[in-house]
């Protein structure tokens, strides 16, 4: 097994975490961590295509992985915010019950 | 009747005349600045309407003074400034503005006469209010009223003349507070308006006829002899000219502001205005106005008369006035009010400008417009002089003997007196009604205004008479002491009783100017011109009557002075006729059950047409309206509205099967997504195989 696909599994096994996370926990905040995890997965397989691919000189994996986390920064400050705006309205964090917002 | 006039052409503007619009602006637009003032404004409001009033007639003496040096250079000349104001297709509206002699010499009566008025209004409004109203009423007034006098255009003439019209109710109406000020206010607006739909008439006439309401338009104007003699062959109905029947419209209009007989009845009740007021618009200038405007027309009224003929329109012009001048004297006989008695007096001397006019030509009513505008307006100032006075007092039975405690007003208002009577030689108005007296001698059609003037002239030395004794000999009978006028109201009187006076002198018959002058002759002096026959046994009667008429008045009245309550001497000799007159002839009570009660009755049937017919038929028309909306809600509910709402439930039915997906259950969502991904996962990853 060649380096590459042992990094493209972790990062597979770190997404479905992620993924299992954010589907079944119902509190809104673990649900920000499951996703998280799954951005993590997703800068994993970034930086291990840069490394093993055909340009390692170049720098484009690691570019788009610090892209990514500024991005994942900024929408956890959002997320986390809305998270608190909720719960200060709703007096709960718990997302099923937030379901005013249907068709 | 006098030569035609023959002014040279048109000489091209010279400067003064092209400012002429300056002398009726300036105090238009003070009056424009004197209401944006506040209540406190009360200095600055009087020095910009006497400071505009100062520059129009500095203004209007330097455009007098050009004429005048013109005369005497022996040219007549007649300036005239015309623009174009509206243009539709082929047809131009032109305004535009003449100097000639008759405009320079009403320019310098109203600016001088109205500055007088002004400065004398300082004190006699001084504990109103409304100080800076009142200028600035007066201001725009006067604006108007020289509006008027330099028009060149019937039409901007006619604005000016309503805008006059509205400044006149506004300051009749100054004291609104008084249901009688307001009263008087409409009922000048509204008498004078029956005139002024003549007048339009007239006028839109005229544009159609000629196609300009130009006065002088270097020989395409609307009364130059080209227009003239296209009207005159014109017919309009019973047998008059287009020409005559113009005439007499602008005529009709002309009645209504100089307060003619019937359309007279606004012009006392307009006394209700504060004094100034009554002096300024309803004794000098405004009420002259009329007067003006058919001297101003004169060729038009003159249209088609032969040497030494008349005319229809003058015809009518003639013996209206000399109605109004007898009828008007004959109420002022039995007037209690001393501004009533001098209002009265104002219609009849209007109707004996009028008369001039008419048998006289430009000259002689002119001459008479201009005397009597000094002297009535000093008498009318000397009347408010002596109210204020007394207290505010109008009654001349609660007056008396205050010829000792007003000198100063005595004296003036006694010259008035006497200029309005007619005393010979030295007050200026025996000249000029002498002026008509004699043209009326010579009419050709009929001799009877001669005697109705002479009598007229018996009857104004007499009532005047009698309304000196009451106010000035005898003793007081009011409640309070009188007093003297402060100074800023008796010094214009000085200055008008000299005029009163004074201008006599261009008017006599040894030294015509006044006349000459508005015909554009050359005149000499010349004493043989009293020897022309029928001159001195006409003066002659005109002295008789004038003694007549004081020596009765004094014989009556003179410093006997009853009581307050006691009955006049006249009620007493002769109780009837004392009804009638001082009832004013009932005319506002024939007006009241004639046309007054006319227009209720026609009132109350357009009324009643409005309820029952009219409004009978607006409500069939709503009810087979009502009725079709019925029919129209029925095959809604029934026959529309089934199909639309079977569509409806389908769209429903539709919408909540897709709602359901939308739970709102944020993880419901995550899971599709997941899903979709690894069934797109599979996908990709089974057609790469294959």
């Amino acid at each position: 097994m060649s380096p590459l696909a042992g990094f493209l599994l972790v990062a597979a096994l770190l997404f479905s975490i992620g993924l299992a996370g954010a589907l079944t926990r119902r509190n809104a905040i673990l649900v920000l961590i499951g996703i998280e995890l799954m951005l993590n997965a997703a800068n994993l397989n970034f930086i291990a295509f840069w490394r093993y691919g055909p340009h390692p000189e170049a720098l484009t994996g690691m570019m788009f992985a610090i892209f990514s986390i500024a991005v994942a920064a900024a929408e956890a400050a959002v997320g986390l915010g809305l998270v608190i705006a909720i719960y200060r309205h709703a007096h709960t964090a718990d997302l099923d019950q937030m379901n005013r917002m249907k068709g | 009747m006098q030569e035609s006039i023959s002014f040279t052409p048109q000489l091209a503007a010279s400067p003064i005349a092209g400012m002429l619009w300056l002398i009726p602006a300036v105090p238009i637009v003070a009056a424009g600045v004197a209401a944006l003032l506040k209540q406190s404004g009360r200095k600055t409001a009087a020095t910009l309407a006497i400071g505009a009033m100062s520059v129009s007639l500095l203004l209007s003496v330097a455009a007098f003074a050009h004429v005048a040096g013109l005369w005497f250079g022996g040219e007549a000349a007649r300036e005239t400034v015309n623009f174009t104001w509206i243009q539709v297709g082929a047809a131009n509206v032109d305004l535009g503005w003449v100097l000639d002699p008759l405009s320079a010499v009403m320019l310098v009566m109203v600016s001088l006469v109205g500055l007088l008025i002004f400065i004398y209004s300082i004190g006699y409004m001084a504990q109103d209010q409304n100080f800076t109203r009142f200028f600035c009423f007066l201001s725009l007034f006067a604006g108007a009223m020289l509006g008027v006098v330099i028009a060149n255009s019937l039409l901007l003439l006619f604005m000016s003349w309503e805008l006059v019209g509205l400044t006149s109710y506004l300051l009749i109406g100054f004291w609104y507070q008084k249901p009688a000020a307001a009263a008087a206010a409409k009922k000048a607006f509204i008498t004078t308006r029956v005139g002024d739909v003549f007048f339009l008439l007239g006028m839109v006439w005229l544009f159609a006829q000629t196609g300009t309401l130009l006065f002088y338009n270097h020989g395409a104007g609307s009364i130059e002899p080209g227009a003239l003699a296209a009207l005159l062959t014109h017919p309009a109905a019973l047998g008059l000219t287009a020409a005559g029947a113009i005439g007499l419209l602008i005529f009709a209009g002309a009645a209504g502001k100089s307060g003619q007989v019937p359309l007279h009845v606004w012009l006392p009740d307009a006394m209700e205005g504060p004094t100034p007021v009554s002096a300024l618009i309803h004794a000098a200038t405004m009420v002259a106005a009329g007067v003006y405007l058919i001297a101003r027309v004169y060729p038009l009224m003159q249209a088609g008369a032969l040497t030494g003929g008349t005319t229809t329109a003058l015809t009518v012009v003639t013996w209206v006035g000399a109605s109004t001048a007898v009828f008007a004297a004959l109420i002022a006989v039995a007037q209690n009010d001393i501004k009533r008695i001098l209002a009265y007096s104002t219609v009849s001397q209007l109707g004996y400008m009028m008369a001039g006019l008419g048998m006289g030509g430009v000259a002689v009513g002119m001459f008479h417009l201009i005397t009597h505008a000094f002297f009535k307006a000093l008498l009318f100032m000397g009347a408010g002089s002596v109210i204020h006075g007394c207290h505010e007092e109008q009654d001349i039975r609660r007056m008396g003997g205050l010829k000792a405690d007003m000198p100063v007003t005595f004296v003036t208002y006694t010259i008035g007196m006497l200029a309005l009577c007619g005393f010979p030689i030295l007050f200026s108005g025996f000249w000029s009604k002498d002026g008509i007296l004699e043209a009326a001698q010579h009419w050709s059609v009929a001799k009877a205004p001669f005697y109705m003037l002479v009598f007229g002239a018996l009857l104004t030395a007499f009532y005047m008479t009698r309304q000196v004794s009451y106010v000035f000999f005898g003793y007081w009978r009011g409640h309070k002491p009188a007093h003297e006028s402060p100074s800023v109201m008796t010094l214009p009187l000085a200055v008008l009783a000299f005029f009163a006076m004074a201008l006599g002198v261009i008017g006599t018959p040894a030294w015509p100017w006044f006349r000459a002058f508005l015909e554009g002759r050359a005149v000499g002096f010349d004493w043989r011109a009293f020897g022309e026959p029928g001159l001195l046994p006409l003066m002659g009667i005109s002295i008789v009557v004038v003694f007549l008429g004081l020596g009765f008045g004094w014989t009556l009245y003179g410093d006997k002075t009853p009581k307050a309550e006691e009955p006049d001497a006249l009620e007493k000799a002769v109780p009837p006729v004392w009804g009638w007159l001082h009832n004013r002839l009932y005319v506002d009570e024939l007006y009241g059950v004639t046309v007054i009660a006319f227009y209720g009755w026609w009132a109350q049937v357009a009324d009643w047409l409005d309820r029952r017919v009219w409004g009978g038929l607006v409500s069939a028309v709503a009810w087979v309206f009502a009725l079709w909306a019925r029919m129209n809600r029925f095959l809604d509910t029934n026959v529309v509205d089934g199909s639309f709402d079977k569509g409806c439930d389908e769209l429903a039915a539709g919408g909540g099967l897709l709602a359901r997906v939308q739970s709102g259950r944020v993880q419901t969502y995550l899971r599709i997504l997941a899903l979709a991904v690894v069934a797109l996962a599979a996908i990709l990853i089974w057609s790469s195989r294959a």
